[in-house]
């Protein structure tokens, strides 16, 4: 297997998508918010509880391929307890690992996402359901597409 | 040298490496590549003939005339149409369904018709329909396809039901871009035409895989793309009949199409002029026309041939594939060149990226066809599709490459 594929299905992505984490819809939740990618057709569907400004409890279902799932499942476990100006931070410094390949030190299980950046084509699956959860957080009635989001 | 041998050596692109192996082109559902001869159509012609066509009186523009002109006698021949004014020239098979759809269809449908499709068609044959409906009040009905795995194909025994004297037009596929199924489309059009409804076929994926008889089907009109079968891309065709294309409106206006034009009005000149406003896309016409040369060539019989050999051969090989489940028609049974599967616990797209380091070209996704994909629960498939230039040996590097991909995601 070459060093690029290896680095795109690192084992916290495999791990991750054989066991995602918070996955099924939540009874509690107060915003959802579906997303879907109209080229390949995977689909994700963000649930929150907010508690006030801070994410109390937050689940996804859905379906696609690996690294959307894997990026999906990783998500939920880095938003739950952020306020909407936190997540929006950290989902700026995923797109920021996705896109260039440069992770931060101090974030360590997103860096695992970093081989995405020489895959142009799955970078849309990576955020799928980072634009989903975004939309929740912003109560936004549209589902999140990767067409009308850059990535 | 083999006659495959010398098939493969007729196109350019297949001699290179990807991912430091040997590229094994398995996308041609998608698109087809292009011969050498179909390339040097384009060259030659914007070498030495290229001008505008029809009104130019200096010797450039004749040649470009005949050869364009030339190239849809070509087409006619190839698919046996009775004349080559039957022959509109488009974007492609989109634009062809399209152009029915809006000329045709509102102008004869009205609240309470029905159109009647089947459930596997590509979207390029079923949003424009649900369109239609939609604007003049018309229902789309579709004809079921049979089986867990669509593996029985269209249920044929429901259009007793089906075909009452409400349905006005009927529109399906020849071939499933999707699961490989070969429609039955002589006998769907003679029970269309016994009802006075209008036929409508989506060639796509037959027009370069089989022998194509218009006459013979029986159909009102066929639409495919040259692209797949080794023409080039941004060219396609609508063949209709010429009774039904002349008393047709036409879609879009503007020049070259125009007899006569006043301050307060215009008149249209008869197909295929009426539907062919503005300048054509005069070298790709022309390289198509080459495109139906070199296929009539190796001769269509024998590339049919040829790819329901390789879609056995890869039922067989790839059936056995731990955790795959094929969707389409059984092994031993017909089925176009092409094989689509999925895997319980790996997605589409990372069979397909894993499989491109392997030099694999393979397609994942819904394929444009994603009512079907809903009713067969899945959300997506891998195809492999198969065209004349491939080979046994490449079915091997396909099952080898998804082998590890199993082992790889499931252990």
């Amino acid at each position: 297997m070459s060093a690029d594929l290896s680095e795109l299905y690192q084992q916290v992505i495999l791990d991750h998508n054989r066991r995602p984490r918070n996955r099924g819809k939540l009874p509690t939740a107060n915003r959802v918010a579906h997303g879907n990618n109209p080229s390949c057709g995977d689909e994700c569907s963000v649930h929150l509880r907010l508690d006030g400004d801070r994410i109390a409890e937050i689940s996804f279902d859905g379906s696609g391929c690996a690294i959307s799932q894997a990026s999906a499942s990783l998500m939920t476990t880095q938003l739950k307890g952020k306020t909407a100006v936190e997540a929006q931070k950290l989902y700026d410094e995923f797109h920021h690992i996705v896109t260039t390949g440069e992770a931060p030190a101090e974030i360590s299980d997103l860096a695992a996402f970093a081989g995405v950046h020489t895959f142009p084509a799955r970078i849309k699956c990576a955020t799928l359901g980072w634009h989903a959860a975004l939309n929740a957080l912003k109560s936004d009635p549209l589902p999140a597409t990767t067409e009308t989001h850059k990535d | 040298m083999s006659d495959l041998a010398r098939t493969r050596a007729d196109f350019p692109i297949l001699h290179q490496q990807v991912n430091g192996k040997p590229l094994v082109y398995l996308d041609n559902g998608a698109t087809s590549q292009k011969p050498r001869r179909v390339i040097d159509a384009l060259v030659h012609y914007y070498e030495r003939d290229n001008s505008n066509v029809h009104r130019g009186l200096h010797a450039l523009s004749m040649r470009a005339t005949d050869a364009y002109e030339g190239a849809r006698a070509r087409i006619a021949k190839f698919i046996h149409a009775a004349d080559p004014a039957e022959i509109i020239f488009t974007r492609g098979t989109t634009e062809s369904i399209n152009i029915v759809a809006h000329s045709w269809a509102r102008a004869h449908l009205k609240a309470g018709d029905v159109i009647l499709t089947t459930e596997m068609e590509h979207h390029s044959n079923l949003v424009p329909w649900q369109q239609v409906a939609r604007a003049v009040g018309a229902t789309v009905r579709y004809i079921p396809v049979l089986g867990a795995d669509a593996e029985g194909g269209l249920d044929y025994a429901a259009l007793d039901t089906l075909l009452t004297p409400e349905v006005k037009l009927l529109a399906f596929t020849h071939i499933s871009n999707t699961l490989g199924t070969i429609n039955d489309a002589a006998r769907l059009c003679a029970r269309a035409r016994a009802i006075g409804a209008t036929t409508v076929i989506d060639a796509a994926q037959s027009i370069g895989h089989a022998r194509i008889d218009v006459q013979a089907l029986g159909c009102d009109f066929l639409a495919f793309s040259g692209h797949k079968m080794c023409g080039p891309t941004g060219i396609g065709v609508l063949y209709g009949r010429r009774a039904l294309l002349d008393q047709l409106a036409p879609d879009e206006t503007g020049g070259g199409m125009v007899v006569s034009v006043t301050y307060e009005g215009a008149t249209w000149k008869p197909s295929p002029e009426r539907h062919e406003a503005g300048t054509p896309n005069i070298a790709d016409a022309i390289a198509l026309g080459a495109a139906c040369d070199y296929l009539d060539e190796i001769g269509r019989d024998a590339i049919a041939a040829h790819d329901h050999h390789l879609a056995q051969i890869a039922m067989e090989k790839l059936s056995v594939v731990p955790g795959i489940r094929i969707i389409g028609p059984r092994g031993g049974q017909p089925r176009g060149g092409l094989v689509s599967f999925a895997f319980a616990e790996v997605h589409a797209h990372d069979v397909v990226t894993f499989a491109d380091e392997d030099g694999l070209a393979l397609r994942g996704g819904h394929h444009c066809n994603q009512p079907l994909m809903r009713k067969l629960g899945l959300t997506s498939t891998t195809r492999a599709s198969f065209y004349l230039y491939n080979t046994a040996a490449e079915i091997d590097v396909l099952v080898a490459s998804l082998r590890r991909i199993q082992k790889f995601f499931v252990g």
